[in-house]
Parts: C-alpha cells; structure tokens; sequence
C-alpha cells in the first residue's frame, strides 16, 4: 500500500487485511513493553492544516508503539497563518526527510491533490480532508464493530450481513463517507438517518437506504447505530432550525436508548456533544463502543503506517 | 498597406478558390489568380474560415499582468485563429469607466494581433448596485456594446430590468453570468452523485436554470436584448428554446470546454478542471451540443480565463476558477461538433464568426470570405491531428485542461485586418504585427 486516501478504493481483501493486521497491534499493547521495532529509523509527519487533538494524539501514539520518529506540525501559529500553501508546507517537511506524511486538511481532496502531485515521494496517509473522507476512522468503526461482535474470533472475518445505521449530518461528513463506503464494501448494510438537508441529494446513488425516522430506524433493531457529531455552524446556515428541535428528531435520548434493542452497540466518532446528538445514558452505557473506538484507533493507525511504511506490500490501495 | 494571395483554399461551401486582399479587404476571389507581386499563402488543402470572434475573453490587464496582457492574450487569440476578443471588465481598475475600456482597446489595436471589443460593466465596480456609466462607454472610442459583470450575476432583478432597458438606448446588449449567488455559494463542483462522493460544495444546475428563467421573461417584458453566457446544462438549453420559440430576443453561449468535458475529471481533484459554470454530466454535454448545431444556443465563447501556476497548485477548493481556451477552442469545436458530424464548416463559421460579431455588433464579419468583406481569414489544417501540447499555448498562463489530449486541427495563417499574425502554423513576430 503506497497511501492510504479514502476507503472508495479499498476492496474487501484489503480492508480485511487491514483489520487483521491492526489486531496483531493490539495484541502489542497488550504486552509489559507495548512497543515494536517495525519502523525504527523512519519519520512521520503529521501535517494537521485544521485543529484536531484526538486524530492527531492517535497517530503519535500509533507512530510511536512502531518506534518511528514523529514530528507533528499544527497550522495554528505555524507559517499557514502566514499564508504558505500546502505544496510549500509539504515540501519543506518533505526536505527534512520524512517516509509518510499524515494530513488534515479542510479541504476536500488535499491528500489525493498531495499524493498525486509530484511535490513529495513520501507516503501519504489522509487524517480526513475536508467532507470527503477520514478513513482511518472508518476502519476503526470497521474495526470496533467487528469486535464487539465476534470478539477474539474477528481475524479474518468481514461485515456479511451486519446492519449499520449512521444518523446525523451525512452530507458535511467524512466519517459517515468513509464508513459507508468501507462498511457496504465489508458486505454490511448501510442504512442513514438524517432531515433531508443534511442528506446528499443524491442519496440515490449510494448503496445505502435512507430515511428521516429515527425512531422506525431503532425499531428495526440495527446492530449498530453510529451517532455523528453536529457541527455548530450547520445550525446558523439552516440546515435544521435549533438544538432542541434536533436532538428531539434525530438525537439518542434516554428515552430512545430505552427502546434500542439489547444488542445494538452505540458507536460516536467523538468529540460527542452530550445531550445533542447522544443522552449520556447511551453514551456512558455498556453497549457504547466510544472509548473502544479511540482505543482501536491506536491499531487501526499502527496498522496503516505499518503498511504504507514497511514498503513490503506491492499492493496499491 | 499590405498585398496577399490566399492560393487554392477550401471555402465554406467546399469549393477551392484564390484569394487576393489589398489594403485590408478581400478584393479578388477566383481560381489562378497571378500572384502580382503580392505575399503568397499557399493554402493548398487548408479549410479557410473568417477570422474567428470570441465573445468572453478574460485578458487580465489592467491589474493581474501576472496571468495575462492585452498583448499576450490578443498573441493566444491569433494562435487560436481569432481575430476579435471581447475583453471581460473584470480587470482592476474595472471596465466600468470610458478610460479603461478605452485604454484596453487601444493596447489591442496597439499590437495588431487582434481587434479588442471591451465589455462594459453592467454595475460599478461589478458590485451589483447601480449602474456604470454605459453611455459613456458606448459612446466612447472604444464603442462598447457588450456589457457584462462576468464573474458574478446581475441577481437583482430590479437592477437587471433598469440594465436591460438602458443598454437597450444604445444598441448594446447585456450578457449575464448566469449564477444564482446564494444557491451557490461555496460551491465547487456541479452538484449531483460526484460532488458528494468526492465532498466537494454543489453548484447545482437550478442555480443556472433559474436565474436563466428569470432573465428572458425580463426581457421580453421590457422588450431588450439579452445574452447568456457559458450555458452548461440541458435545463438552461431547455429554457432558452422555449425563449426563443416565444420571439424574446435572446442570445446564448456555450463555452469549448462545456462541449467536450465532464464532472468525472473533477475526481481527480486537478484543479485544472475547476471552472466556472462547472463541468457537467454527459447528458449536459450531449444536449449543448445538440442545441449548438440547431441554433438554439448561438455561439461557441471561450471563458479564457489565465490564471498563474500557484493559483491552481493546490488543493481544489483553494484553487482559483477557470481554464485558457483561446488556443484550444477551434480544435475543441472540430472534436466535438465536426468530427460528430454536427456541424459543417459553414456552420463552424457562423458560431465562432458571423453570429459572435452580429452579437456585439462587430462590422464587417456579416460576409465572410466574400469580395468586399475586411480580410479577417483563419486557414486551418482541419486533417491535422495531435497531442495538445505547452507548445501550443501562446499566452502567459498555462491552465489548459486539454494538456496531453489528442486534438484535431491545427491553425496554420491568420490575416487580421488585411495583414498576417500567424503564418505556416507560427505566430509572427511582435514588431511585425505592432501597428504602431
């Protein structure tokens, strides 16, 4: 694997491998010393153009478990305010040498445009761009899924006939692209809930159900119900009239949570705001795979920088 | 002045005829014409047009001199067989006052590549508030007639409504950039199944359509001229029919780009695809094509549009809009609408020549390559076929999204005004063209 930019064009023997591989680190973290040697003498550049603490602290901790040196460089304070462009930013960490390059950025398309560019040889790792896609959260949705469900018998296993429903702010989202697309490529079914302004007009041609209903949605007893977190600003451009009339549709209350079936596990991709998209009852619950989520993520991550960095693959994805 | 002889060209109709231009007009046309002592131009299987006129250029100057000059931009227009450009008023300073149009249009007659038309700005400063002075500008030296705030929409209705009937008292017309603001804003791509695929804004086509709606029922309630630029979609098509076959005095254009591309090169997140209207669907491409070759949509425009290599070496959405199109645009035009079978090269002519100058009310191109008419002669190797390539691009800026496509055509003269700009497939020289 050369980069790694967007679950789209990942096949299902892949994101598998992925997931496997992402096990044995977790099995790594397990140990007295939760260390490997794997990319001892290599760099990693976390480029973040947009905030972003817990990403960030995910990939210096996964970069770290396999012994590679991290530098990470935050726009804020940083000579982006000063108006330096991605190329320029890029090639100067570039010319200090680093092997991967793991990049947030506001704007859709920037690890394709720096992967493809020319402007740099090193591995390109997407840490979510714009409102396109954050695979590596999807992976770990992926990942956190297929545990809870088959627990020390996941190796190997893809989604066959899961049911995933994700609720929220589809059309500004790249963790909800990211999983729909890995999710349905892991053989799961995909349905969204959302108000039809935050749904992609062209909802038809993802291979997805979507409704409005978030009630029907939990009496069909999915297997899991992924809550997206609101973004603020989609409140003042009118997407949806106010807090209250959102968390009374579309939010996992108490009230809601009562009614979900036993087994649908609760996943957030966090941060969550609490009482808005998700009641602490379903957040704090036993069936909230929130904190497992940011724990696989480590793997998930640990995983990826293995494989775009160990040069060993020969597989494009 | 100068004497050329024009041998064995292929005329609009098919026949092969000499021509011979005197002092800037065509004044002879037969077959074994004695060359007399004039510059001969062997055009021996090379398809003549008359010189070709582009409706919507962007030139740059004044103020952005980094992306292109009236002179650079006139070199690109004659490389590409052109021998009138309407220069767009988004310069800096604004085209809105009688000295800028003025001073644009003597640095194009300065270089003697080709004639520049200045486009007036419909509102001051392009801001959509209250008129420019348009009398002045039609009145002045550089007798402007189009008058555009290309780049942004004209959306107030009331102001388009006053723009319409004032432009009206001087024969000119209005070309509206046809983009409603708020349904677009942020917009980075048209909207449909790519752009949430790729998360990129939508620029849906209802903010085309509607706008386009709009502006023929105004004019046809006040009874003016309309233009519109850039058509990109099947819907505006649709609407533009409907116009017409009502008898609203309504003009369109379609730009190269919109004739061959499509959305699916935005998924390659090049910035070199981001224009705007933006690429379509297939089906768009298919029916602006359709509505070229039976006259519902008039014109082929380019939009050329320079813009500095930094300016599209970023990410797309930081990335600045449009594409060059001058020295494409023939080539493009023979791809999509010749080589189809759409068009015939009279039919050619009348979309990039005769139609663009009735428009702007450009003289002497109502009869071309006919005795009498001013020597405005574009001769094409239409057999030609080729890698569109940085050697073909004459201007400054070099975001062409046609790099690297095998294109047909290839123009090898262009007589402007009775003297060459471009001879055996080469531009000539500055101080030959200069007519100062």
């Amino acid at each position: 694997m050369r980069h790694l930019l967007s679950t789209r064009d990942l096949d299902r023997t892949t994101a598998v491998r992925i997931l496997d591989i992402a096990e044995d680190m977790a099995d790594v973290a397990q140990r007295a010393v939760p260390k490997l040697p794997t990319l001892r003498g290599k760099t990693v550049a976390n480029l973040f153009f947009e905030d972003s603490t817990r990403t960030r602290l995910s990939f210096e901790a996964a970069a770290k478990r396999l012994s590679a040196e991290v530098i990470t460089f935050s726009a804020k304070g940083s000579s982006v305010s000063k108006g330096e462009s991605l190329k320029d930013t890029a090639q100067t960490i570039a010319a200090m040498g680093m092997d991967a390059v793991v990049l947030r950025h506001s704007a859709s398309g920037a690890a394709a445009t720096l992967a493809g560019s020319g402007w740099i040889d090193a591995a390109v790792v997407n840490a979510g761009d714009g409102t396109h896609e954050h695979p590596t959260q999807g992976l770990l949705d992926a990942y956190s899924i297929r545990k809870r469900l088959h627990g020390a018998a996941s190796r190997g296993r893809d989604l066959d006939g899961v049911r995933v429903t994700i609720v929220g702010d589809i059309v500004h989202s790249r963790v909800a692209r990211s999983n729909v697309w890995l999710l349905t490529t892991l053989g799961a079914e995909v349905s969204l809930v959302a108000p039809a302004t935050l749904l992609p007009g062209a909802i038809d041609s993802w291979p997805v159900t979507a409704s409005h209903d978030l009630d029907a949605a939990i009496a069909a007893k999915p297997d899991a119900l992924m809550m997206l977190r609101v973004q603020a600003e989609r409140m003042t451009s009118g997407f949806f009239p106010n807090e209250r009339e959102y968390a009374r549709e579309w939010g996992l209350s108490a009230e809601r949570f009562a009614r979900l079936d036993a087994d649908t596990m609760v996943l957030h991709p966090g941060p969550m705001n609490r009482g808005l998209e998700i009641s602490s009852a379903a957040a704090d619950s036993a069936r909230s795979v929130v904190l497992d989520q940011v724990t696989n993520g480590v793997s998930i991550r640990m995983a990826v920088l293995y494989l775009v960095l160990s040069g060993n693959d020969g597989t494009d994805a | 002045m100068t004497h050329l002889l024009i041998t064995a060209a292929t005329l609009l109709d098919g026949s092969r005829a000499d021509l011979r231009v005197r002092d800037g007009v065509i004044v002879e046309s037969g077959s074994g014409l004695a060359a007399d002592g004039a510059r001969v131009i062997d055009s021996d299987g090379l398809q003549a047009l008359p010189g070709l006129v582009d409706l919507h250029t962007h030139l740059r100057e004044p103020g952005s001199e980094q992306s292109e000059t009236v002179l650079t931009g006139t070199r690109a227009a004659a490389a590409g067989g052109f021998t009138v450009v309407h220069a767009m008023a988004n310069t800096q300073p604004v085209q809105d006052t009688a000295g800028v149009v003025e001073q644009v249009a003597s640095l194009g007659a300065q270089h003697g590549y080709a004639t520049v038309r200045p486009v007036g700005a419909v509102t001051v400063g392009l801001a959509g508030e209250r008129l420019s002075e348009i009398g002045a500008m039609a009145g002045s030296r550089a007798a402007v007639r189009v008058f555009s705030d290309d780049g942004k929409c004209v959306s107030d209705a009331l102001l388009l409504r006053r723009a319409l009937e004032y432009v009206k008292t001087f024969d000119g017309v209005v070309a509206q950039h046809a983009q409603e603001p708020r349904l677009t804003e942020g917009a980075q791509m048209n909207e449909g199944a790519l752009s949430s695929e790729l998360g990129l804004a939508g620029w849906p086509a209802v903010a085309e359509e509607s706008i386009i709606a709009r502006d023929v029922l105004l004019a046809q309630h006040v009874g003016a001229r309309l233009h519109i630029c850039h058509v990109s979609t099947a819907g505006s098509v649709d609407i533009v029919r409907w116009a017409k076959a009502r008898g609203i005095d309504v003009t369109a254009e379609v730009t190269p780009h919109h004739l061959l591309l499509t959305e699916q090169l935005a998924a390659t997140y090049d910035p070199r695809y981001k224009v705007n209207p933006p690429l379509r669907r297939e089906e768009d491409v298919l029916a602006l094509r359709a509505a070229l070759a039976d006259g519902t949509i008039d014109v082929v425009a380019t939009d050329h549009a320079p813009h500095p290599v930094e300016a599209k070496e970023c990410a797309w959405p930081e990335a600045a809009v449009g594409m060059v199109g001058l020295e494409s645009a023939l080539a493009v035009v023979q791809e999509s609408m010749v080589e189809t079978g759409l068009l015939d090269w009279a039919g050619v002519a009348r979309v990039l020549s005769t139609t663009p100058a009735r428009i702007g009310r450009v003289a002497g191109y109502d009869a071309p390559l006919a005795v009498g008419s001013p020597a405005n002669i574009t001769l094409v190797d239409a057999a030609a076929r080729g890698d569109f390539d940085l050697a073909r691009l004459h201007g400054k800026s070099v975001n062409s999204p046609f790099l690297g496509r095998s294109l047909p055509g290839r123009v090898m003269a262009v007589v402007h005004d009775g003297r060459p700009t471009v001879l055996e497939g080469a531009l000539l020289p500055t101080e030959e063209v200069a007519t100062a």
